[in-house]
């Protein structure tokens, strides 16, 4: 059977030429990911990083945008792992919003 | 390292942060990647100072490497030959890092036009020649050019003769590809830079072809 990802031959619209700079936050999620991936840790595969994007399902592949589909499949594989706890993620996050609430004040 | 502890050291970007020059408003995941990347640095699994270099790095690639590769292959047929076997060795005769995925090179000939893409994902020689353009990932791109790659061609303005075979070449995690552009008619005389100049990333994604005005 044919997964959502696995795309080839199949009909689509244009090709939308449009393209964007990438944003700092951007390159920090590709940061991750090349960091967790690197000959040096090993942590993940890139093979691991696709199959997870792939199970974020048919919805949020395509709803997200490339990045969030990267967090999103990485930290998924990062909580599996039990490198980090969604306890401590979430604890973490609410630190994150905090600062940059205040930076914004 | 507590989530209290203060920044000022360790933080791997600038400090403040600077929302606004971010790509719309703060959503979750944009928190997310933070907050992942801080406890990370907690847990000591990579150091904020590796975050740092790797930014850098990430900022420092450009097709211009490539190019510069392409280039010299126009000008050294025995650097040319070496490319073809091992872009990674080749790359680094030249003190390039293209990294340690295996990038292969396919050459354009009069012949044979060759492009590249990637079905399943979004596999591209990033350590080579920078980020991928968007496009590149997108739905349509992934979905038409390995079944009618002469309409998407045509899309970029780009005609490949009926009589030339054009080939697609789809990457995987383990395999990248670049193209190594023909050398266009009417450079002789130029120097490796100026050839340089001539190569775009997108012929040597294979999209387009070196067109001189």
């Amino acid at each position: 059977m044919r997964r959502h990802h696995d795309m080839g031959g199949l009909d689509a619209g244009p090709v939308d030429p449009a393209e964007h700079d990438y944003t700092p936050w951007e390159k920090r999620v590709d940061a991750i990911v090349r960091l967790l991936a690197g000959k040096e840790r090993r942590l993940i595969t890139l093979d691991e990083h696709r199959r997870a994007m792939e199970d974020l399902g048919p919805g949020a592949y395509d709803e997200l945008s490339y990045y969030e589909r990267w967090i999103s499949a990485i930290t998924n594989i990062l909580i599996e792992k039990g490198v980090i706890s969604v306890e401590e993620l979430g604890g973490k996050m609410e630190a994150v919003k905090a600062r940059w609430q205040e930076a914004r004040e | 390292m507590s989530e209290t502890h203060s920044h000022d050291d360790d933080w791997p970007y600038p400090h403040p942060q600077q929302p606004d020059i971010e790509d719309g408003p703060l959503t979750d995941l944009m928190i997310m990647t933070d907050a992942v990347a801080e406890l990370l640095i907690d847990k000591e699994v990579f150091s904020a100072d590796d975050m740092r270099r790797t930014l850098e790095a990430i900022d420092s690639k450009s097709p211009a490497e490539g190019a510069r590769m392409v280039a010299h292959a126009w000008l050294d047929p025995d650097f040319k030959a070496r490319m073809l076997e091992d872009v990674n060795a080749a790359a680094e005769e030249m003190s390039i890092d293209a990294g340690t995925i295996p990038i292969l090179a396919v050459e354009n000939t009069k012949d044979i036009h060759n492009v590249i893409v990637c079905t399943l994902c979004s596999c591209y020689p990033k350590y080579l020649l920078g980020l991928p353009p968007d496009w590149y990932k997108s739905r349509a791109y992934r979905s038409r050019l390995v079944r009618e790659p002469r309409a998407v061609l045509k899309e970029f303005g780009t005609e490949i003769p009926d009589d030339v075979e054009v080939r697609v070449h789809d990457s995987t995690a383990e395999l990248r590809y670049m193209i190594l552009p023909m050398r266009p008619k009417g450079t002789e005389d130029m120097d490796e830079e100026a050839l340089a100049g001539l190569v775009t990333r997108d012929c040597m994604i294979g999209v387009t072809v070196i067109d001189r005005d």
